[in-house]
């Protein structure tokens, strides 16, 4: 079964093609990576995939369901929740009541406006976890915008969970992240249940051939490359353009 | 965890001290300034006014210069309905809300597109079209006459609007603190986060699927229905409505009040509206011709210090915060 699939997808900004004609199926429970050098057009395809921005032609299907057309919000609400390369967070809000609305939200409670936030003990407890999961529960009343990067970093993702995702697409979840704090982020991502669908934009290869089962390549706009991990560490042409460079930052 | 999260939520809503103290000091105003109720009940009316706009702009981010339009149609459809329909004010009062909460909807389709400066000229725009609209239906509105002739019957059947202001001022106090209760459950509700959340960043706000149109239609509305209500109470106790309730002065001061007490907190309306008042009065009782100049020369004076400033100086809107826990 398909969890997340695009035909034809394309996205002109002006004159520059981001996106090409790309088709990519991703299986249900997959662990599949997107590589690809700066300016590949990876956090376009995710921004197309959540709605962020409209293909200028293709078509999204989600669990099989045409999801073009769909609001952001439509497209959470079915399951498809992702994080940001650059931190998008609230700022005034603390990591538990930004934790605590993601989840009000999933379960379908975010309209309520008699109850209080986390009058619900089932999202309530679920904040929780996820809080003292991430290590945000000693800073969990402070506002977001007070919280060092490596936090703020950590409810990113942290907020993701919260949304309680069937497909999570995962953009640069550890960039700027320094090497010894990024365990948070990756056990809990290696914590995530076997069903839900990850898509993992990363440029660390370490990491993406641990994590990932599939691997695509995509250079200029283009899928270039798809298979696992070993065929393409061994795929010369994507040695070539990318590997082979060892320039990705 | 558990405990300390549920602790922490659970406190951040809770009544605070300071809260009962604000509240008591208008009922303490009734009993030490039995000559002024007429200024008290300017003041509670600016106050809910104001609260109205916090609830849009310091709790969803949405700036409006044209929130007098709500508060003008309030007045005209209070009035109104004393004079041709019925003239019981409570009544009136559920009549005009209904009537605001329409209007706001409908005006939520054109704020919820563009930019902040494009939502300045839309909000800007609905307000010098209500006003022109109210003067040029001079049949209706008695044009730039105001509405004359509107009789409005006792409170609860038994107490008169009075030339002291005192039934208009407690009818007031009563009508603000109703909405401000409301208004504070609905702030700490998942939904009243949710508008902090899309006012913080509404790209996010969608990423974790809240509808954010939908939201901010419904927060205007709200806003709307309790600007209007305020109108009600303005025209219900002076018996009159004229153009001067849908002025542009009036959506500027209540951002100017806001600016004085506070985004965000929903203190910042009353608070404001209290200052600016006396400051009004005061001022015009010094200076009945240059009174303006004044407000404007101290407004300007704050906004130069800067609400920075200010706020290492006396933080008002912190004594109201939570007090941390799990820290
Ligand atoms: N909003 C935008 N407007 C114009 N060009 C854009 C926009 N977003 C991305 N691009 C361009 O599209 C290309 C792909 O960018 P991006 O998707 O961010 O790449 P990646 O995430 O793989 O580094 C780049 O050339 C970038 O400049
Ligand atoms: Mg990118």
């Amino acid at each position: 079964m398909t969890a997340l699939a695009t035909f034809s997808l394309n996205k002109r900004f002006g004159g520059v093609a981001a996106t090409q004609d790309v088709s990519l199926a991703i299986e249900e429970g997959a662990r599949h990576a997107l590589i690809g050098p700066n300016g590949a057009g990876k956090t376009t395809l995710i921004n197309l995939l959540t709605g962020v921005l409209p293909p200028s032609g293709g078509r999204i299907e989600l669990q099989g369901k045409d999801i073009t057309a769909l609001a952001p919000h439509q497209r959470v609400r079915r399951g498809l929740v992702r994080t940001f390369q650059i931190n998008q967070l609230f700022a005034q809000l603390t990591p538990l009541e930004s934790v605590t609305l993601a989840a009000s939200e999933s379960h379908r409670l975010g309209a309520r406006a008699w109850q209080r936030l986390g009058a619900n003990a089932v999202v309530r407890d679920e904040a929780a976890d996820i809080l003292e999961r991430f290590r945000l529960a000693d800073v969990m009343t402070r506002p977001t915008a007070e919280l060092p990067y490596g936090k703020r970093r950590l409810l990113e993702v942290a907020i993701a969970i919260a949304c309680r995702p069937r497909v999570l697409l995962l953009d640069e979840p550890v960039a700027g992240v320094p090497e010894g704090e990024r365990a948070e982020i990756l056990d809990s991502l290696a914590a995530l249940p076997a069903d839900v669908t990850v898509l993992l934009i990363e440029h660390d290869m370490d990491l993406v051939f641990s994590f990932a089962s599939r691997i695509s390549v995509m250079v200029g706009g283009a899928l270039f490359a798809e298979g696992t991990g070993t065929e393409i560490a061994a795929d010369p042409r994507v040695r070539a353009v990318y590997l082979g460079e060892g320039g990705h930052g | 965890m558990k405990a300390s999260a549920r602790a922490a939520l659970q406190a951040a809503s809770r009544w605070r001290a300071l809260e009962f103290a604000f509240w008591l000091v208008p009922v303490a105003a009734y009993f030490l300034f039995p000559r002024h109720y007429l200024l008290l009940n300017e003041m509670a009316i600016f106050a809910l006014f104001a609260l109205s706009l916090d609830l849009i702009l310091g709790y969803a981010g949405i700036i409006s210069l044209g929130h007098a339009a709500f508060f003008g149609f309030g007045a005209y459809a209070a009035a109104l309905f004393a004079k041709h329909i019925h003239p019981d004010p409570l009544l009136g009062l559920a009549a005009t809300a209904a009537g605001a909460a329409l209007f706001g909807l409908v005006s939520s389709v054109l704020i919820l597109r563009g930019t902040d400066l494009t939502r300045l000229m839309v909000t800007l725009g609905i307000a010098l079209i209500t006003y022109e609209v109210a003067a040029k239906m001079a049949w209706l509105t008695g044009g730039t006459d105001g509405l004359q002739g509107v009789v409005v019957g006792p409170l609860l059947g038994r107490f008169d609007f009075d030339m002291s202001g005192r039934t208009a001022y407690l009818y007031s106090l009563a009508t603000l603190f109703v909405l401000f209760l409301i208004a504070r459950r609905v702030v700490h509700s998942p939904f009243g986060m949710g508008l902090k959340a899309i006012r913080d960043n509404r790209l996010r706000a969608a990423a974790i699927g809240i509808p954010v149109n939908r939201r901010l239609a419904a927060v205007n509305t709200l806003a709307a229905t309790m600007a209007g209500m305020a109108g009600a109470l303005l025209s219900q106790s002076t018996s009159f409505a004229s153009l001067d309730v849908l002025a542009f002065h009036r959506s500027a001061e209540a951002l100017l009040v806001l600016v004085i007490g506070g985004t965000g907190w929903l203190y910042g309306g009353p608070i404001g509206a209290v200052v600016f008042t006396l400051l009004h009065d005061r001022l015009a009782a010094l200076t009945p011709q240059y009174w303006q100049f004044w407000v404007g020369a101290i407004l300007a004076g704050l906004v130069l210090i800067g609400r920075e400033r200010m706020r290492l100086i006396v933080r008002p809107w912190r004594w109201f915060k939570a007090k941390k826990v799990g820290e």
